[in-house]
């Protein structure tokens, strides 16, 4: 699925939480939305989840606007993965997956469980309650519900944040596999600089609500005339500006 | 409306009740304990004043359906917390469901809780106090309806200021149908009040029910019309609880606050 945001604003009483940003992502390809803390990252998502109303601009999912009357069509083909959210955590790991494939509306539930639980290595506490899970666990299992519905879109706020490195390797790995084989188009916002240059295709620099630069890891490195994307990130989230 | 999404957020609450003993426990508990509690109460007036005689069924009798108004309301707030606790507020949100889809899911789980709770103790007060609800007979039917109806209302209002001002909000959950009791005239006539206050209560659906209650059971009188008009007061309460709701999610999702809801 192609996602195109255009002109996007959004406005909290005084404040510029988003500044005319635009950006597009082409079907099957992975853009890292970056920026340092507070550069509207997690607001422009919000607006293009549907769960914040913007002030002004368009959000198109494969050409479909994605305002009220489209909401439930284009909500069913997308998902949304981060640690910052949870699941019911007196609920087993299964009846949360079973609870949001139906509400997805997944057809064979048993079977597309038991596929994710296979794929993820989550099998072994699928009747665990998931509050009594470990944030590794936890994680993979905030996957595992971020794809139930086969998604065509998938947002993924810093997916791999607080996990140790063999698990967070683990995700990545699996996020590359299954792109392999299905279609699925991702925003991933991270602050894993490794992490976004593993898997971004394009990336987007945010900073005090607006865009200050976007291309592909290698155009932003040579422009900026740095080492890495770490170090390119650091040079634009510390240079003094037009925006400031 | 999708009946599966429906079924499905109410299979999570579901679930949840199925999976603790604790909180079966709380859910009867608070009821029975109010049962006993008016039950002796009433038992002790009738032993020592002549003019409380046979106002045993009348107390417990109201005591049991104003406990299944506030378990009712009570539920719909609760399983609405419960996801705001979990942080599975975003979650839900996001989820391809729709708003009246949400609102159908709580109000038909809400009855599950509410009846888990209430019926043992219903039962309970048979024996112990040769108190039967169902001595009201058909119009019982109504009168639950009714009260279901406001309850839900009131849970409606109480969800909508939880979107709208956050989980801050939590303390009017509580105490919202404690505001409403003594106009609600549950153990009293209507005329007990000053006239002022008579007038407000006749806007809210409680007084009719309560009132119909004492007539059938002391006079064995149906006033359907009465009934038709509670129901109708509370049907009321319910589209404007529905439409606050609405007011109140496009407001949050003007503000933002659905994303963090819960954090």
């Amino acid at each position: 699925m192609k996602l195109e945001v255009k002109n996007l604003i959004k406005k909290f009483k005084s404040t510029v939480a988003v500044n005319n940003i635009s950006f597009e992502i082409e079907k099957n390809k992975t853009l890292g939305l970056l920026g340092p803390n507070g550069c509207g990252k997690t607001t422009s998502i919000g607006m293009m989840l549907g769960l914040i109303t913007p002030t002004s601009g368009n959000i198109f999912i494969n050409g479909i606007s994605l305002e009220p009357k489209n909401r439930i069509e284009l909500l069913s083909l997308m998902n949304f993965a981060s640690p910052y959210i949870e699941l019911p955590k007196k609920l087993t790991v299964k009846q949360n997956l079973e609870v949001y494939a139906r509400l997805y509306g997944v057809k064979k539930i048993s079977d597309r469980i038991n596929e994710m639980a296979e794929d993820l290595n989550i099998k072994d506490f699928l009747n665990k309650k998931t509050g009594e899970l470990s944030s590794g666990q936890k994680n993979r299992v905030s996957l595992a519900k971020s794809l139930i519905n086969k998604p065509k879109l998938l947002f993924l706020d810093e997916p791999t944040a607080s996990l140790d490195p063999d698990v967070g390797d683990f995700v990545r790995q699996y996020l590359e596999k299954y792109k392999e084989n299905n279609e699925l188009t991702i925003l991933l916002a991270s602050h894993n600089m490794k992490e976004v240059e593993r898997l971004c295709s394009s990336i987007v620099m945010m900073k005090q609500g607006q865009i200050v630069d976007q291309g592909t890891c290698a155009e932003l490195i040579k422009k900026h005339g740095r080492e890495n994307l770490e170090e390119t990130f650091l040079k634009i989230a510390r240079s003094k500006n037009e925006f400031e | 409306m999708n009946l599966n999404k429906i079924f499905a957020l109410s299979l999570r609450h579901i679930y949840l009740i199925k999976g603790s003993f604790p909180r079966i426990l709380d859910l009867i508990y608070w009821p029975t304990i109010q049962i006993f509690l008016w039950g002796f109460i009433s038992k002790f007036f009738t032993l020592n004043s002549s003019f409380y005689e046979n106002t045993v069924g009348i107390i417990l009798s109201a005591a049991i359906l104003y406990d299944f108004l506030f378990r009712s309301s009570i539920s719909y707030n609760m399983m609405f917390l419960e996801e705001i606790w979990s942080r599975n507020f975003t979650n839900l949100f996001i989820a391809p469901i729709k708003l009246s889809e949400i609102i159908a899911a709580l109000t038909f789980t809400a009855i599950f809780r509410t009846l888990i709770g209430l019926v043992p103790a219903s039962i309970i007060a048979i024996p112990l106090f040769g108190v039967s609800i169902f001595k009201i007979g058909f119009p019982l039917i109504f009168l639950l309806l009714t009260l279901y109806i406001f309850g839900v209302a009131l849970g409606l209002f109480v969800t909508a200021g939880l979107i709208r001002f956050g989980p801050s909000f939590e303390n009017i959950a509580w105490a919202s149908l404690f505001f409403l009791a003594p106009l609600g005239c549950i153990y009293y006539p209507i005329e007990i009040l000053p006239e002022w206050l008579q007038i407000i209560a006749k806007l809210l659906p409680l007084v009719h029910i309560f009132e119909e209650m004492r007539n059938i059971l002391i006079y064995d009188i149906i006033n359907y019309y009465q009934i038709l008009k509670a129901t109708l007061i509370s049907f009321i309460y319910f589209i404007l609880g529905v439409i606050i709701f609405y007011w109140s999610y496009d407001g949050a999702k003007d503000r933002g606050t659905l994303i963090n809801m819960g954090e």
